[in-house]
This record gives structure tokens, sequence and C-alpha cells, in this order.
């Protein structure tokens, strides 16, 4: 069972207390958007085997989303970071490279 | 017949190795806004006397409290026939910013478990995933989290008691809960 | 036989005598006795029957490891079956039976498995019966096998005992109370980390006393003593016994099975507590288990473990038998033969299999005068419900019998395998010990935690260092490790000096002999629980399956009770010799939690009687209770489904309410229905991004009935949304959306539109909800108030705060029954007072409560579309003919882009219509509508299906609603629907509102 660190209280709490939400940084497409790209943003989800980006809510606790970067193999926990963001932080990106030389995420590496 | 305000459980009480109680109605306010503002700390303080809390804690003091929730929001706790009046002060306070504030009294349950420390402590620690150890979990401090299979936001309001606060319409399940925790017999003998 | 020896016993308090009964049989021990050496102290040597072929089985271990000796303990509700004798700690009173045999332990009819069956039940039994013809299966094979399977009895009556859960916290928690325990724990509490340190036994010290040798010079007990005393005074120390480490998960999480009151049955409080750990580090100083060795009749009741047999004469002063061949491939069973021989026992031989024979401790041995025969093992053990004998043979040999000796005990001794399970649970690898012949912990690969770095340490002989010395000196290093790894870096101390003589060198005997001919094989036994022989997994081998994973399940080696601790490596020893390759490379199988079973009753906790699950109940709850609520759950909502008065019938309550609302007035708790309030200068932009129609442009004062789809198009939700004031909006949702639809808000708010200023809230339970419903509403409420909710001071789709009875209220003016209607809202404290004044208001009226099922079929009347049942997610507002409902003028709203989509646009969609049948009777819910032909896959065309179906006591007649192809285009058409009987029942397409098209009623 995981171990999160929510970056919005602070509190490190177990993962019961938080709800996973799938692929983080989904850029949306409304209406006027070709069916190309609202069908990649609605159905392509991502579920690499190793790092991966997730948003997760701290629903047991100070209601947030925020952001998780993981590896989904070895489940190490690279960082979390806030929601209100578009791009993963560069101390977080430095951080896999560290670990995950030669990583890439959609459009991040 | 009278149609005065009651509590979820109306002050039920269980006595185990601590002493379990539904402790009635309590003015509840949650405040959300920017809490770093001047305003939103002005609000606070004429409403409860208090500064805004800092992260995960919780300022008390005769004229009501203030607990820290989340990044934008605050729980303000007065009487409950306070209520209207507080409401009214932070709204007068805070008229012309972006804020929320809104009576969530009668929404919550509020229980006390009181006892010896360890004991108050360890049936907290059969429930929710926080460490209750003293020194990792004190007074001052505020922390939401699951008990159980609910939600609920746990503080000390000194070395012997702790407070619960769940929604009203679990507060049975809350009770039993408890009831089960301080069952004599029960004692882990962790912290004592 | 087994007997109490005069002397030793190093754990009981003779003096104070326990009674128990074995199968009815009153028998006695003492204080300090497991239940194994207590039945072993009364000569009661055969305990079971084996699962397949109800063999007779005896003890065959000490510990946990034990396959054969499982029992049902207690009776009632206190009964639990299988539970190993060895773990059990005997207090007085305790009964148990043995298990699996039919009709007694001493005369078991399905013994005939082992005599005539042997050859029809080999591995692999059961898949290859399923390719048999059926009748053979049907009536030979199964009834046969059904009468004698099945591993113990499970109990009948509920459980009377609690249970709980623990979490804790701690740096370092060592799992294991033996000496490397002990040292890893002082050492890791030394240096300054939080350490919990947990032994599954009742006692401290683990093999160590009992197998000897010094620790700093002393007496190893008297090390245990004192560093039990030292880690007691140390305050960032817990020291926790019969307390086992079930299993060890991602980052750090340890579950410790306590089992608090199991030797004391009638103390209060709970049986087991399930402690949910987190640990910064953990050590497994898990010890290690003895092997058994693979010759012939090694399952008969007084064949056991080397070691075992030491532990009952030290331990407990029990013989196991007064003449004990010892059989071995290593110097460790070398210590029985002593121990034995210091009892005053005799020991005729020592086989060991070693040509080179043992090292320092067999010089001892035949110092003491025993026969010490090297290169020799066991032929055959002879006897049947207990040992009378062995045959020796050669090991290197195919088992001609050299020389047959008379004996009542057999300690065997295969070598020792470290305890790896909770190194491997969380993924820690092992490599394979050539020199030691074990499989042992990859220090370079641990298990990983959230930071990428190793958080389990194997210490001691868990880790392979067998020696005491070496074990002393590994659990420090672990101590100082772990502390180290969890940032504290204090004086952790030193090991103290360790002394034993030490061991010749171990050589890995699979199978005695060498040689052994079938007939041999056959009668070999690896896994003793599941009857799994040597002959078994050499025939998976030849049949093919040859990962140890395919050969586990084939033959079920290893898949008992016991998980194959004592049967594993074994097995898949014989399975890489068949198949001709190294042991590393066949591999082992997985080892997965609980290391041994724990209790069901531990997982679930409180999760039991009126803590199983939360139940939400509105402040109105206990009304409804005490007046004849049938309930029905709405998710953890209790609602009543109806009241029902004294004789009467679920479906004439609904009938009943239903007139009685449309006649003159009805009351509903609505209180459950979700309520969030939205505020903020962008709250109008927010919703209407939100609901399909405009949301900004409603007036403060006004309500407005709106639907929320998902980005998907689909329709999740829906509900009345009041304006409050310029900023502020409270949105009703379902009942099941409250929490839902909240957080769907605050993920929009949190991860897309985080720069629009919009707070929510969710105040579902601040109110307690009431609808006021039927022609005499306005009139019960104005007994109430003075307030003007006249048809023009209250106008329809609005709301007002006013005061009823000096309760403040918030009324909104909406219907979904099609009734002159209020909801009332009032603080949740305040909701009882209220219902009460408005039964009492209402009384001249006849006022009745109604619940859920009224609310349907009032609202299916009025052919309102409800979230659930005209919709399940594949639905969207265009299905359901609210175009009325979805804005054109917008740009965007959640689910506008997917309902462009081409399919979402087709005009063959189904869509929702009335239906009612011709011959008035209820279509059955979800019923289909067939059309021509036959579809690619040769089923029956459909055209449409039923949504919602019920009887109408306001029209007598079956009414539904349905999505039907074209529908709206086909009014007045007949649809088939067929039953699941065959018969058909015909429909016919008219307009979904039956009931008061022009809505009169509510607009009064």
């Amino acid at each position: 069972m995981l171990i999160l660190d929510c970056p919005c209280c602070g509190v490190r709490g177990e993962e019961t207390e938080f709800h996973s939400g799938g692929e983080a940084h989904l850029k949306r497409f409304g209406p006027g958007s070709s069916d190309d790209d609202f069908h990649g943003y609605l159905f392509e989800k991502v579920n690499p085997k190793g790092v991966h980006f997730e948003r997760w809510r701290h629903v047991n606790g100070c209601g947030k989303w925020f952001h998780a970067a993981r590896c989904t193999m070895t489940l190490e926990v690279f960082g979390t970071y806030s929601a209100q963001t578009l791009e993963p932080p560069q101390e977080i990106k430095d951080k896999i490279t560290a670990k995950r030389p030669g990583w890439s995420w959609r459009e991040f590496s | 017949m009278s149609n005065a305000a009651v509590s979820a459980l109306n002050g039920a009480t269980v006595q185990g190795f601590a002493r379990v109680e539904e402790t009635g109605l309590h003015g509840m306010i949650t405040l959300r806004g920017d809490l770093a503002s001047a305003k939103v700390k002005k609000a606070v303080k004429e409403a409860t006397g208090q500064d805004v809390p800092a992260l995960r804690t919780i300022n008390t003091g005769d004229s009501g409290a203030v607990a820290w929730m989340s990044p934008d929001e605050l729980l303000v706790m007065v009487d409950y026939d306070q209520v209207d009046d507080t409401l009214a002060t932070i709204e007068s306070t805070l008229a012309g910013e972006h804020f929320l504030a809104v009576n969530v009294s009668d929404a919550r349950a509020m229980f006390r478990v009181s006892g010896s420390g360890a004991g108050v402590r360890e049936a907290l620690a059969k429930l929710c995933p926080v460490d209750m150890a003293p020194g990792e979990f004190e007074p001052g401090m505020f922390r939401r989290t699951r008990m159980a299979q609910i939600p609920a936001a746990i503080w000390m309001p000194d070395a012997e008691c702790v407070h619960i606060v769940c929604f009203r319409s679990v507060a049975e399940y809350t009770f039993n809960l408890l009831r089960d925790a301080v069952a004599e017999g029960g004692e882990v003998g962790l912290f004592s | 036989m087994s007997t109490r020896l005069a002397t030793g016993g190093r754990l009981l308090n003779k003096s104070r005598t326990m009674g128990f009964s074995f199968n009815g049989k009153q028998l006695k021990g003492v204080e300090g006795d497991t239940l194994a050496s207590a039945l072993l102290a009364n000569d009661q040597m055969l305990v079971g029957r084996s699962f397949k072929y109800h063999r007779p089985r005896g003890i065959v271990a000490s510990g946990g490891e034990e396959p054969n000796a499982l029992v049902g303990l207690g009776e009632d509700n206190k009964f639990e079956p299988n539970q190993r004798v060895t773990t059990t700690e005997l207090f007085d009173g305790l009964t148990c039976t043995s298990q699996n045999h039919w009709p007694s332990l001493e005369f078991d009819v399905g013994v005939i498995n082992s005599k005539l069956f042997a050859r029809f039940l080999p591995a692999g039994f059961y898949y290859k019966m399923f390719i048999h013809p059926r009748p053979l299966w049907k009536h030979v094979y199964e009834p046969f096998i059904r009468q004698s399977a099945g591993l113990g009895k499970a109990p009948r009556d509920r459980d009377q005992d609690t249970y709980e859960h623990f979490y804790a916290f701690y740096d370092v928690v060592v799992i294991g109370g033996g000496v490397a325990g002990l040292q890893a724990a002082k050492a890791a509490g030394l240096a300054g980390a939080k350490v919990l340190l947990m032994e599954q036994d009742p006692h401290w010290g683990g093999r160590a006393p009992v197998d000897g040798g010094t620790i700093d010079g002393q007496d190893p007990q008297a090390f245990v003593d004192a560093t039990l005393s030292e880690l007691e005074s140390m305050s960032n120390v817990t020291l926790r016994n019969r307390m086992m480490g079930a299993g060890v998960y991602d980052h750090g999480y340890v579950l410790g099975y306590e089992r608090v009151n199991d030797h004391r049955p009638t103390a209060k409080g709970p049986r087991h507590r399930l402690w949910r750990i987190r640990a910064g580090q953990i050590i497994t100083a898990t010890g290690a288990i003895e092997r058994p060795l693979s010759f012939a009749g090694n399952d008969i009741p007084g064949v056991m473990l080397a070691s075992a047999v030491r532990d009952y004469v030290v331990n407990y002063g029990v013989s196991i038998g007064d003449r004990t061949v010892v059989v071995t491939n290593n110097d460790d069973a070398y210590l029985t033969a002593i121990t034995l021989k210091e009892a005053g026992l005799e020991v005729p031989v020592i086989l060991d299999a070693r040509a080179s024979g043992g090292g320092a401790l067999a010089d001892r041995a035949r110092e003491m005068g025993i026969r010490v025969e090297t290169g020799k093992g066991i032929a055959s053990v002879k006897g049947n419900k207990r040992v009378e004998g062995v045959a020796i043979c050669a090991q290197a040999g195919e088992g001609a019998v050299l020389e047959e000796i008379k004996c009542d005990a057999v300690a065997m001794s295969g070598g020792w395998s470290p305890v790896v399970h909770l190194w491997s649970h969380c993924g820690g690898k092992l490599v394979w010990d050539e020199a030691e012949a074990m499989f042992r912990p990859d220090p370079e690969k641990a298990p990983t935690g959230d930071t990428g770095e190793g958080f389990v340490i194997a210490a001691g002989a868990a880790n392979g260092q067998f020696a005491l010395g070496d074990a002393l000196t590994d659990a420090q290093k672990a101590g100082e490790a772990a502390a180290k790894a969890t940032g504290h870096k204090g004086k952790a101390g030193k090991a103290p000096a360790g002394e034993a003589p030490a061991y010749a060198a171990i050589e890995p005997v699979w199978m005695m002999p060498q040689g052994a001919n079938i007939k041999l094989r056959m009668k070999a036994w690896l896994d003793f629980q599941n009857d799994v022989k040597v002959s078994d997994v050499q025939l998976a081998a030849r049949e093919g399956f040859e990962s140890v994973e395919h050969a586990k399940r084939y033959t079920t080696l290893g898949m008992a009770t016991d998980q194959g601790k004592l049967s594993n490596i074994n097995g898949l020893a014989i399975l890489s010799d068949a198949l001709g390759q190294a042991i590393p490379q066949t591999g082992t199988t997985t080892f997965r939690p609980p290391y041994t079973p724990i209790s069901l009753s531990s997982i679930a906790g409180n999760a039991i009687g009126d803590t199983f699950q939360p139940i939400r109940k509105t402040p109105m709850h206990d009304w409804h209770e005490e007046n004849g609520a049938h309930w029905e759950p709405v998710g953890a909502w209790r609602r009543p489904y109806t009241f029902q008065k004294p004789g009467e019938s679920v479906e004439d309550a609904v009938t009943r309410e239903i007139k009685q609302t449309r006649d003159s007035l009805g009351l509903l708790d609505a209180s459950t229905l979700g309520k969030i309030i939205v505020k903020g200068p962008d709250a109008g932009k927010f919703l209407d991004m939100l609901y399909t129609n405009m949301m900004s442009t409603l007036k403060p004062g006004r309500c407005r009935y709106g639907l929320m789809c998902g980005e998907n198009g689909f329709l999740q939700d829906d509900g009345v949304v009041a304006r409050i004031d310029e900023d502020t909006f409270l949105c009703h949702t379902t009942t099941g959306g409250a929490d839902s639809i909240h957080a769907h808000m605050e993920e929009w708010l949190q991860t897309e539109w985080w720069d629009w200023k919009v707070y929510t809230a969710n105040v579902t339970e601040q109110y307690a909800q009431i609808g006021v419903v039927g022609p005499n509403s306005r009139k019960t409420l104005e007994k109430l108030t003075d307030d003007d909710i006249s048809a023009e001071g209250l106008t329809f789709m609005g709301w007002k705060d006013i005061t009823l009875d000096g309760i403040p209220a918030r009324v909104y003016r909406i219907s979904f029954s099609g009734e002159l209607s209020y909801e009332i809202s009032v603080p949740a404290s305040r909701g009882r007072a209220l219902w009460d004044r408005l039964v009492q208001a209402g009384e001249e009226y006849g006022v009745t409560p109604y619940g859920t099922e009224g609310l349907h079929v009032m609202r299916a009347e009025k052919g309102f579309i409800m979230i659930g049942d005209e919709t399940d997610g594949t639905v969207i507002p265009q299905d359901l003919m609210m175009h009325w409902a979805i804005s054109k003028k917008k740009e965007d709203y959640l689910g506008k882009r997917a309902q462009e989509r081409e399919h979402m646009a087709d005009p063959n969609r189904w869509k929702l219509v009335g239906l009612e049948t011709t011959d008035g009777t209820v279509l059955p819910d979800g019923a289909y509508a067939v059309a021509d032909g036959t579809n690619a896959n040769g089923q029956r065309n459909v055209q449409g299906r039923v949504t919602s179906t019920y009887y109408s006591p306001t029209l007598d007649r079956g009414i539904a609603m349905g999505l039907v192809h074209n529908g709206p285009d086909r009014m007045g058409e007949v649809l088939d629907f067929p039953k699941v009987d065959g018969t058909i029942v015909k429909a016919k397409i008219v307009d979904q509102v039956f009931f008061d098209k022009d809505g009169e009623k509510q607009n009064v």
C-alpha cells in the first residue's frame, strides 16, 4: 500500500486517504476541436511501465487534487506537486533523470 | 412537542477504558478564501478572537476556535446559537472579497473521547491511519483523515482528550466505532 | 511411545495442571505446554488424517511450519477449524477434535484411497478427470471424492469474539524475537531509532536456548533475559510477543497479527488484533525451518523433524519415543541425538547420509557411545499408525535393505532453509547458496520502497547465518543499517561473541536413497498435508509441467494451509533433478502473505455487526423506523421504500401513499438529495460549463432544472439549481450524486479552471429537506407560517426564506410528482421537529408519508426521467428528448464536444417514449422490444428496451418508459416484448407523460 505526500496539506498518508484520478497534464479539447484531438483527449490515456504522471486526490484529508510522478514498476515516488500547473516542476524532472536516465513521458523528458 | 434543535445522537455516552460522548450541537462555519489575506485574518479574528491557524493546526480560545482544513478553507467553531451573528460578522468584514462562508453546524456531529492520554490515543489509533504516538500527534494539531470507513477530523484539546468531527448522517456509526474501540480489555498498552 | 519425562521442560510450570479434551478424551497437560506437547505427553501420536489418502498422520514439527496436526478448536460459537496444535497454547478447558477422518480417527474408511486408489489419484488427478466421460465423473469419482474431501469443517455459529485493527508507526520493525532479533532491535534502539520487536511465540529467544552454545561466555538464556530487560527499559523500543509478522507490503507496510486472547479465552478484550504498521526499515530475523528427508514412510506418526524432537525434550520435557533413530545430511541433527542421550533416552543409530560424516558434534556423539553410520540412509519406515522400526540402506544405492532396527521414533534433518517469506513478499530476491544448499536473501535485491531504496534487511538465520556468532554479528549489522537508513546515528554498541561447535559441511539429499525405486518413491512424501509424493512431482515433470509454478498447481505441492514450508525446497529439488537442471534455474514459487494463516475476522476488524459499514441516516430516520418503514438502501443511506401499516402488503402501501398524495397530502423525506453551494464572481460561468443548459441567466429567487454530463457526453446527474444571490447558487443533485458531483466540481476547479473565482461547499447534510406534496400542501404550510406562500406569493419554480412554526426554513416550489408541491429545507437539527409539526398539521388532510417507490411511480406517471433508470452511462440528453434543456447558445459545456461525435449525433440512436401495454399489465423491467430478423451472431434483432416500468395506481394500469429506435416518430405503433417465459407482452408507443399533460395540478 503506497505512501504519498500531499503537497497541499503536507500529510504523509497511506493510500487509503487518497484516491487516484488517472493521467495528469491532460490537455482539454472542446467544441471546435478535430475528431482526432478529441478522441486522443478522451480515450487515449497512457499506461506506461515505468515513469508515469498521475493525478491524485486527498479525499480523506484536505480534499485537494495534486499530481504525483511515480514509477509504475517499482512504485517509487519521485515526487508530488501542485495540480495547478501545465508541466512537472524542473526539480522533479531532474530527480527522475538522475534515477531513470533517458526517460520520457508524452512531451516531457 | 418542542421544535428546538437536536444533535444527531442527543448527547449519547458510553464508558469503556475511555469515555465517549457525543457533545451536542456546535456552531461550525466553513470559510473558504485567501487565507493569507489581511481581510480573512481580520474576519477570523473578529469572529473567534483567534489568528488564522497554520497548516494542519487549530487555534482555540474562549470565544471560539478555528481549524485549518485545506489551503483555502478554515473551519470556524463558535457556540451553536452564535452562528448567525458570526456569519454576519464574517460576511460584513469580507464584503467585496471573493470568499465563501456557510453554516455547516447541522451537517456535523462531534464526539469527545476522554480518559487517560494513552487510552484516548489508543482508541483513535484503532480507527485512523494516523500516528497517535505522543510527540507525533499533540494538542494544537488538527488532522483530517479516514476513520474506519468514513472521513473525519480529529484534534486534542488537551493531553487527555480527543475531539472528533464527522458528518451527521454517520454519527451512529462513529459512536459505535468508538464504543468498540474503548471496550474494556482492549487496552493496547502502547502509549502508557 | 511418547511421554512426559520426569525432568526437563524449561517452558513449563509443572505445578499447574490443565485439563483438556481431544476427540472427547479427557487429558491433562501443564501450564506452558502447547497443545502439541500436551498431546504428545499423553502419547497421542496420531492426530489427524491426510487430505487425499486419509493416511494416519502425527505431529512433525514444533512450530508454525507444522503441516499435519490441524484440529478443530473449541465448540459452537468459539469453534475454529484447522488450528495448528504446535502454535496453540494450552489453556484449562481447551477442547479440540481431529479432522479429515470418517468415521473415526483410529479407523478411517477413506484410507482405502491409499491402498486401492493411490494409483488412480496421481498428480493432476482432477485435471485428468475433467476430460473423462461425464457419467464416470458424475457417478463414480465425484461422490467418492466429495465424501472424503474438505479440510476441517466450517463453523456453524456466529463468532462471539471481537477483533480490531491498530495503526502503528516505527522507524524500524524487527520481526522475530530470537537472539538475532533481540540483538538487531537493541542495536537499532541504541542508535536512537523507534523500534518495534515482535515475536510470534509467547517466549523470547527462539532456538538458541535449546540449541546451546555460549554468548559472551554465558548460557544463551542469560543473554536473552539480559537483552530483554535492557530493551524493556528503552522508551524508544516496543516489545510484543504472540505477534506474528504476517506480511510485508509496498512502502514499508507490515501486518502484525497479535493473538491477544487465544491463550486466555475467557478474558475481556479482542481475540486478535491486526497491527497495520508503517515501518521505515524492516528487519526479518525470522530464523530458519528444518527440511524433512524424502524416504519411504516419512509420514508415519513418530517421524519428526530432528529439531522438533529436541524442542519437545528441552522445552516441554516430552520424549517422542524411547528409541529414536536419527537420520541426517548435516551436523545439526547430532544435537538431537546428544540431547536425547543426555535425557536418558536411547538412540540406536545415527544415519548420516554423508559418506564423510559429521564434525565435532559427530565426534561427541560417538564419545557418548552412540552408533554412527555414515553414507547410510533409511530405505523405509516400518509401521502404520506409529513407527515400529526402520530399514537401513546405503544412501548411494537403490534401497537394498542392509539391516532393520527397531525404534519408536525417527528424527530427520534434511538441512535448514532460511525463512525468507517476509523478505520475498514484496519482491525481495533470493540467491541459491550451493555450499549450504539453501535459498537465502540476496542483499543486492531487497524490496524497494517509495524512495527507491531497499527497506527490508534479513538478519541471522533468516539471512543464512546459522552459526550463533555469525547470526549475532549479522543482526548487529542489520540493526545499525536500519537505524542509519532511518536517520539515526547514535552509538549502536557491538555484537556479543557467540560460540558453538563448528559444523561440517552439509551434503544435499533430495531423495533417500539416492536411487530409490518407484515403490519407495511412491511412499516418500514431500507435502504431508496435500499428500504429494516424490513420484508425483516426477510425473508432473514427465508430463511437461516444467515451470515450478505449473508443477505446483498440477501436483498441489505447497498449496495446503502450510504453504509448503516443509515441502517447497525438496519439491523443487526433485523437479530440478527430473528436468536435469540446477535448482536456481528452476527457481521458487512466489511467497505470498500471510506467513501462516491469520483469522478472517482479524482482517475484517471492526467491519462487523453495526459497524459493518456506515449506514447514513437522515434526521427523520427514527420516525420512519417507528412508522413501518420498509427500507431501501440508496448508496450508504437508508430511505423508506414505503411505510407499511400493520397487515398491509408493500404493494398496497405504495398504492395507498400515491393515491393519498394525489388526492390530498403526502410527505417525503428528501434530505438525502445533494446540496452544493457554488459561489463566486465566476459561479455562473462555471455552472454554464457544468450544466447543459444556461444557469448564468437564472434570476435570484428562482430555480431551474438542469442536466449534467461528463466529458464523454453521457448524462450523469440532474437536479434543480436555485440562485441565492448574484454570486451564489445552490445546486441540488441526486442522492447518489452528492459526493461525486461535488468531487467533479472540485476536480474541474482545481485541475482545469484554477484561475476561475469559484468556491464550492457540500452542504448536503446541513439541511433536512421535506417534500410537502399534494393539493392540500399549501393549506397545510399556511397553518404554520404567516409568510406569503400563495400562488402569487411563491410562484412555480421560485424559492423563498420563510419561518415555519418558528423554524427558519427555505421553501422551494418545485415538483417531481406533478402535484402542487413544496420542498422545505431546514437545519438538520430541526428536521425531526418540523416533520412532527407537518404530520400534526396535515392530520386533518389525512397526511401520508411516502417512500421512494411512491416518488418513482409519481415521477413516471409524469414522464420525468430518473438518473439510473433512463440513464445507464450510455445515454445522452438528446436520447431522452431533452433538447429543451440543452443550450444552443453556449459555445461550450462539459459533454458538448462528445455529443457532436458521429455516433452520438446518429439519428438511429434509440429515443425515449412512453409505453402502454395493450392489456394493461406491467412490462417486465429491462425487457427488450424485438425486431424482425437476426443479427450476425444469430440473435434476434432488437429495437428498444424498457427503462422504467410500474403499476400506476392513479391510472390503474401498467405504465412504462423506454428507449426505442425512431420511437418519437412511431407513436401508436405496437411493439413485442418477449418475457423470459416465452410469452409476449404487447405495448403501444405513446407520449411519455401519462398523467396531467398540461400540468394543471401543479399550477394552482
